[in-house]
């Protein structure tokens, strides 16, 4: 039997969207869902819908894609967290503030079990801050164990010297076994201990989110009679095994517009360009660097906590197809609230009263949407609306291109014709077809990674240890399911670690290839 | 500067936001992120409690005032924070070789987030805060402030780490006092807190900027969330704006711990067609259109996000950022010939004749 099918789905905040690809990667077919309150039935709904447009080659599907907003709204909503014991190694530094104490109120009232500040950690320069207090971690250990769901551990300067965070791991599994789930900040975020310390917890808080997430689906397949291999979408714009996707789930968190530039980079043929995508309620900006989101660089707040994980570089507006305009014909105002949902009801094109930025979009001629003609008294206010967003989306673009001129822009989403076909300082402007559902593409079409880090000092063994890095790199992704044919390095990201006699680097490689044949 | 009115008498966890506010916009893009120092102050002062603020005057006149700032690596001090002893040994250690109490510490330097730790000390030491500083601002190195200028004994300085080293250094000369309070920074891993300046209060008086700390604050309460943030603060500061725009262009590199380099803002509206170039060393030194000097240091130069008025530090900066850059008279003291020679352009390499900002052609 073939399973040269697979289905690209992306569950967002206001629709569950869903695609199912060749081998070809030609669209088979496709859907557009709301998204419920128990996201099983909009899991459900969108890929019923697609296995009955596809009839008996249902059977030939092999994988699914997900991407999914659950993590961010797990965090926002305070919902479903794991409850988290935070240990902090590097006493007596630090002392000052403690683990989570910055965080909103109610977000640790969610997550914290209990913290404490312990001798460990190392100088920038490597030397020991303190010995690591090995004793202490056992009694804080069995002082949480009834309540714990998860451990974080963070080490002052662990992305340099790890070694206390791996050693106290050990501990941890000594105290509590292997079920309690054990997050590592060396792993997920770089220096400044407070952002890598609050994204370590917050990883550890979602193992169980993105855990359900996983049953769920399964659920939802097992439902619909088919044994296919599950991927998750990650926010690089690739995709990660499931047990990757277990120990780092936080890394789901902005894969949806992730997906979406991936998706927009396919749909257009392009791999340097810059991609909006315009949705009911928000807008996001993006790059496209030789085919992948450019990174942030800056701290990233989420759910009021400040974190610095690797991001996807966006610029995100709240300015979307249900975007209530008000104020005079003279002087409108757009925003910044939306009618979501509830556009089909209240705009002005559905026979509601509420003027909204896809209203003025029918008026220009634009969008075709609605079953009522605009009275006339409403043209000008939304003309002179339309007017400010043109500016707006010119401004913005202008912010995110970093004064690069004259590179395409790719309008994606379901509210992409708010993009007007002329922008200043842009090449050209390309609404591709299917652009509406071009994160789950994006999902559909993601190649599979695997990454490599560690600290290589530059010296004789620097060439090998720079190619045993990209090996295992490469192996990595090809466990989790790429073609070992296709599979290579994406990036290589060496940062030089200051005020050390050897001169020492901090390696990331990470590979990625398409997946293999099933 | 011009100076407040209104006198704090108090800071409460309630006025930490509307200080740090007031301390970025004060470190004219310099004085280091003061994020940090945000969390660490309101928490200790939920610990510790609020903070009285004294003018130097309230004060015994033999009563020792430490200055306080922490000095090294702002990139090493956001890994290795503070473990919050490191204030009391150093009131020890200065009590011990002065033989004298400490009455109250001051800001060394009220820009950036030199200008917020201060009263995190002082929540924690249970000691008041003097309403002054010795730059009014922020500057790049240890002898620009105004005890350098009148001439108050420098030593001993005092160093201490969060491990709890403590050294006292009597240097011979400003560059070994820079040399040596580096060489035990180095060694306690990057960061450290220092006093210097050590003296009793009536000896401060007439020789500090007076009122930084109250000017701080009220620029945060007048100016967060406002809807008009730049009449505000012309109206608090006596501040012009020089331009209103979009960076078009950042040129900046690093060297040793220096951010060197220009900002340039392109006019938009009803400055569309200008140009406004700014030279950074650490922070905005001068302002110039068309070869032009529109402000110049000491006078204070921000770039102000143009929606909220938050100030936008030299690393921050980035293309396409909507801002406006606003200049003001700095204190008096740095207009005198000994304060120009210290921290006036020649100071920091740049051959033009100083012109207050009030004067300049516009």
């Amino acid at each position: 039997m073939k399973l040269d099918l697979r289905v690209g789905m992306d569950v967002g905040g206001t629709n569950t969207d869903a695609v199912v690809l060749d081998a070809n990667n030609r669209i088979l077919a496709r859907t557009k869902q709301a998204t419920t309150a128990d996201v099983r039935l909009g899991m459900k709904a969108a890929l019923s819908n697609v296995i009955r447009s596809i009839g008996p080659d249902a059977h030939r599907i092999g994988r699914i894609m997900l991407g999914t907003t659950h993590a961010t709204n797990a965090i926002l909503e305070r919902r479903s967290l794991g409850r988290v014991a935070a240990i902090r190694l590097g006493a007596p530094a630090s002392l000052s503030l403690e683990p989570m104490e910055s965080w909103p109120r109610d977000l640790r009232d969610a997550v914290c079990v209990d913290t404490c500040i312990l001798r460990g950690g190392h100088y920038v320069d490597g030397r020991r801050i303190s010995l690591l207090d090995e004793d202490g971690i056992r009694k804080f250990l069995i002082g949480v164990a009834k309540n714990v769901d998860a451990v974080a551990i963070t080490s002052i300067f662990s992305p340099t010297s790890p070694e206390d965070e791996v050693r106290a791991h050990e501990i941890v599994k000594e105290v509590l076994g292997s079920n309690v789930a054990v997050s590592l900040s060396h792993e997920i975020g770089s220096l400044g201990l407070l952002e890598r310390e609050n994204a370590t917890i917050l990883n550890a808080a979602l193992f169980g989110v993105v855990g359900q997430v996983i049953t769920a689906m399964q659920d939802v397949i097992d439902g619909a009679g088919l044994a296919v291999e599950m991927l998750l979408a990650q926010n690089d714009g690739t995709l990660m095994a499931l047990d990757f996707a277990k120990r780092f789930p936080i890394l789901t968190i902005g894969s949806g517009p992730a997906n979406s530039l991936r998706g927009a980079a396919f749909l257009s043929g392009l791999s340097n360009t810059i991609v909006v995508d315009v949705g009911g309620t928000s807008t996001d900006f993006g790059v496209l660097v030789n085919g992948y989101p450019r990174e942030s660089a800056a701290a990233v707040e989420i759910g009021g906590v400040r974190t610095n994980f690797r991001m996807p570089d966006l610029l995100s507006v709240a300015i979307g197809g249900g975007t209530i305009i008000s104020g005079t014909a003279e002087q409108p105002i757009v925003g910044p609230k939306s009618v979501g949902y509830r556009l089909t009801s209240d705009a002005l094109v559905y026979g509601g009263s509420t003027p909204t930025l896809s209203d003025a979009l029918v008026v220009e001629g634009r969008f075709e949407l609605g079953t009522h003609n605009v009275q006339a008294s409403e043209l000008t206010r939304l003309k002179s609306a339309l007017r400010n967003v043109n500016e707006f989306i010119a401004d913005s673009i202008d912010q995110v291109t970093l004064g690069n001129t004259h590179l395409p822009l790719v309008a994606v989403g379901g509210a992409a014709s708010l993009i007007p076909d002329d922008i200043k300082g842009v090449s050209q402007v390309i609404y591709p077809e299917n652009g509406d559902v071009a994160n789950a593409i994006g999902a559909a079409i993601a190649w599979v990674s695997g990454h490599w880090q560690g600290v290589v000092q530059i010296d004789n063994g620097f060439n090998r240890a720079v190619a045993n890095g990209r090996t295992m790199a490469c192996n990595r992704a090809i466990e989790a399911g790429a073609d070992p044919q296709q599979v290579e390095v994406i990036e290589q990201i060496e940062t030089p670690l200051s005020y050390l006699v050897t001169p020492t680097v901090r390696l990331i490689i990470k590979a990625a290839g398409p997946l293999n044949h099933l | 500067m011009a100076i407040s009115k209104e006198k704090i008498t108090e800071i409460t966890d309630d006025d930490i936001e509307d200080l740090a506010f007031g301390c970025a916009l004060l470190g004219t893009g310099g004085g280091g992120s003061v994020g940090g120092a945000i969390l660490e102050t309101r928490s200790a002062i939920r610990k510790f409690g609020s903070v009285e603020v004294v003018q130097l005057k309230d004060l015994p006149a033999d009563g020792l005032v430490m200055p306080i700032c922490g000095i090294g690596a702002p990139t090493i001090s956001f890994e290795m924070l503070n473990n919050g002893g490191e204030a009391y040994l150093l009131r020890q250690e200065v009590e011990r070789v002065f033989n004298k109490p400490v009455v109250a510490i001051m800001a060394s330097e009220i820009g950036g987030s030199n200008g917020v730790e201060p009263v995190m000390w002082a929540s924690r030491l249970g000691l008041p805060i003097v309403d002054a500083d010795t730059m009014g601002r922020a500057f790049p190195e240890v002898q620009m402030g105004s005890f350098f200028v009148r001439g108050l004994p420098l030593t001993p300085i005092i160093l201490v780490d969060f491990q709890g080293n403590v050294v006292t250094i009597t240097p011979t000369s400003g560059a070994s006092a820079e040399s040596d309070s580096r060489a035990f920074t180095i060694a306690a891993g990057g960061v450290a807190l220092m006093a210097d300046y050590i003296n009793p209060a009536a000896t401060m008086i007439g020789n500090v900027i007076v009122g930084s700390l109250s000017t701080a604050i009220e620029i945060g309460r007048a100016v967060r969330g406002s809807t008009d943030p730049m009449k505000k603060l012309s109206l608090l500061l006596g501040a012009q704006t020089l331009i209103t725009g979009k960076i078009s262009e950042i040129k900046r590199r690093t060297d040793a711990g220096f951010v060197r380099g220009s900002v340039t803002i392109s006019g938009t509206g009803i400055d569309a067609d200008r140009e406004v170039r700014i030279e950074i060393q650490n922070e905005n030194l001068i302002a110039t259109e068309n070869g032009r000097v529109l402000a110049s240091v000491p006078d204070l130069i921000s770039v102000l996000d143009t929606q909220t008025g938050a100030a936008i530090s030299t690393e921050e900066a980035k293309y396409a950022m909507r801002v406006t850059a606003m200049a003001w008279p700095c204190d008096p003291l740095w207009r005198t010939a000994q304060g120009l020679k210290t921290v006036g352009p020649r100071a920091f390499g740049y051959d033009i004749e100083y012109v207050p900002v009030e004067n300049s052609p516009r």
